[in-house]
């Protein structure tokens, strides 16, 4: 008996080193294949926006701008949406609130490939239609600022379609942790806020927000973590040229639309310089996913999770 | 004798002004309005995305599109048959793959590794692992497998999928295990139970409905996953018979090479045609699972 649970514990623990396997193996795998363009560019290759097939020279920095933009923009267009509808959730009458978590739910299940049909066929016309025409009648294009802001030339394709998708598709997991933040604040201390007089957005702002600002700050991760790798969402609508984004309606191109794009097709320098920027978006995300659960960890408790 | 001050003001500042009961009250419910909004954004988007979906794929679809498999442009009855099979394969042989590791992985870290380091450290990878962009393990996977063995297959893909559920397999399986009472545990225990008897036939069996639910919700997850599948599983205009050999067609390349990647517009209507099938299949596995297994208590 004491021999089968020994068997049984062992096996238990090999299965469980395996995951220390594979994330050691991902980093590994990842370094040992891009060793070829860290040695020819060595740091330059993050600081150049160079991609030239034709002469074998890369660089990563329009890709490491263009992801960081998208997730940017994702992230100030869902954080407040997350939040607000959040904050709906644990405010609802009961069947509201179950209904609704499930539609967010579903939300989150739908795959990413449908989100970028979407946003191709339904979200780039509308941006053209209606944003870009705004644009023309306006002549906005002369006024300095909005030059700057948007991009020599717009295109319906662009940074900002990409991260209105992000956000739409970060929006239900950011909204999950934040609702189970809002539920974890004792509602002894929320009732002695609305027993001074609070208003329900004082009593959010200076009680709840306080008290769970850590499970929102991993919240926030969370989200930026998926926006960050996100390909097909962003492959379908982002354009995908290699060039360093010129303003929000400009077209380019992120980590994981690059490598969904060039992968299959590339070789020798191109392909390692290709595996140097998958290592480069797989750094960001675990440098994220760090933060996250740092920050979800300390909540843990609190939120009745294990 | 006290300051006379000291006593009546509080520190901090929340005496300091006075706030119009006006100002505070319309704060509030410009809050509220601005919550109903974006609950409305959130629900309308997922509406507005179905209903296209609805729209665009629903012309399509007929017997002969669910039968036929695909075919190169141009040729007339050309369906997604061998696609639906690919992916019913890929994503079975998948679970298949993950889920004993997977659960073994998530007893370790819930009976034997409640509060050691080295659990600490394998629960910490785990996250990072379901952390770990889909294209990343799509390119893990072609070092490992593709280049070694010489050419794209199902079964690459199939490891790729594994590789996004084997964490998330694990931590709920934990998570569940651990919502089980320890009465539980020391009353097997005292019935003379070995440890493994105790845990397989006692306390896995109390968390078996989270458990289910844990395996064929990653597995809607892993269905609709695109990008992992590029550049192993690849596609193919024939039917799987090749699984371990050959280019595989599944359903959301499928849909990426139809849609994006196709000028022609009978394409992009069977694109549209997939897409609605695949998302049918995931929300049923979603809605019916959630509906199934759901825990009376944990709701």
């Amino acid at each position: 008996m004491q021999h089968t649970d020994k068997l049984f514990r062992t096996v238990c623990l090999s299965c469980a080193a395996l995951i220390a396997l594979l994330t050691v193996g991902i980093f590994l795998q990842l370094g040992i294949h891009s060793s070829d363009a860290w040695s020819k560019f060595g740091l330059s290759f993050i600081t150049s926006d160079a991609w030239d097939p034709a002469t074998d020279t890369y660089g990563a920095l329009a890709n490491i701008v263009g992801t960081l933009l998208t997730t940017g923009i994702a992230l100030l267009i869902a954080i407040p949406l997350a939040f607000v509808s959040a904050l709906f959730v644990t405010e609802a009458p009961a069947w509201i609130s179950r209904i609704l978590s499930q539609c967010l739910d579903l939300l989150a299940a739908i795959p990413s490939v449908i989100y970028g049909m979407w946003g191709l066929y339904v979200l780039v016309p509308l941006v053209d239609k209606v944003l870009l025409r705004l644009i023309d009648e306006h002549r906005l294009l002369d006024i300095d600022f909005f030059r700057l802001l948007l991009g020599e030339t717009c295109y319906g394709m662009s940074f900002l379609t990409a991260g209105l998708i992000l956000a739409l598709m970060i929006l239900p997991y950011m909204s999950a942790v934040m609702r189970d933040v809002f539920r974890m604040t004792p509602p002894m201390l929320r009732e002695s806020a609305y027993g001074i007089g609070c208003t329900r957005w004082e009593a959010t702002r200076d009680v709840v927000m306080r008290y769970g600002i850590r499970g929102l700050l991993g919240g926030i991760f969370i989200g930026m973590g998926r926006a960050l790798g996100e390909t097909m969402a962003v492959l379908f609508v982002i354009g995908n040229i290699m060039e360093m984004p010129d303003g929000l309606l400009s077209s380019g191109t992120t980590i994981a639309a690059t490598l969904a794009c060039n992968f299959a097709e590339a070789d020798g320098m191109q392909r390692s310089a290709l595996f140097a920027l998958g290592l480069i978006l797989l750094l960001m995300s675990f440098g994220i996913q760090i933060l996250s659960q740092y920050y979800l960890h300390l909540t843990r408790k609190n939120r009745g999770e294990s | 004798m006290p300051h006379p001050h000291h006593t009546c003001t509080p520190p901090g500042s929340i005496a300091a002004a006075p706030r119009p009961l006006l100002w505070r009250k319309a704060q509030n419910s410009l809050l509220g309005l601005f919550s109903f909004f974006s609950i409305i954004i959130a629900v309308g988007g997922m509406g507005w995305i179905l209903q296209t979906v609805l729209e665009q794929g629903i012309g399509v679809i007929s017997l002969s599109f669910l039968t036929e498999p695909s075919k190169p442009y141009g040729e007339l009855n050309a369906g997604i048959a061998n696609a639906l099979l690919g992916t019913v394969l890929i994503a079975g042989l998948a679970t298949l793959i993950a889920v004993p590791p997977g659960i073994a992985a998530g007893i370790y870290l819930a009976e034997f590794g409640k509060n050691s380091r080295f659990a600490a450290a394998l629960r910490f990878c785990a996250n990072v692992m379901m952390g770990v962009p889909s294209i990343i393990v799509g390119l893990f996977i072609y070092v490992l497998i593709v280049i070694p063995s010489g050419h794209n297959s199902g079964f690459a893909g199939s490891v790729a999928l594994a590789v996004i559920m084997f964490p998330v397999i694990m931590r709920t399986t934990e998570d569940m295990l651990a919502m089980v009472p320890d009465t539980l545990r020391e009353s097997a225990l005292a019935l003379g139970m070995s440890r493994s008897r105790a845990t397989l036939s006692i306390v896995a069996r109390a968390a078996r409905n989270g458990m289910i639910t844990g395996v064929l919700l990653s597995l809607a997850r892993v269905s609709g996953e695109t990008a992992p599948l590029l550049f192993t599983a690849m596609f193919a205009d024939s039917w799987p018979t090749s699984f371990f050999s050959r280019p595989t067609a599944n359903m959301p390349v499928l849909i990426n090479e139809y849609t994006m990647n196709s000028p022609f517009e009978q394409m992009n209507a069977a694109g549209w045609g997939a897409a609605l099938i695949i998302t049918l299949i995931i929300l049923a596995l979603n809605i019916g699972t959630r509906c199934l297994f759901r825990d009376p208590k944990n709701r």
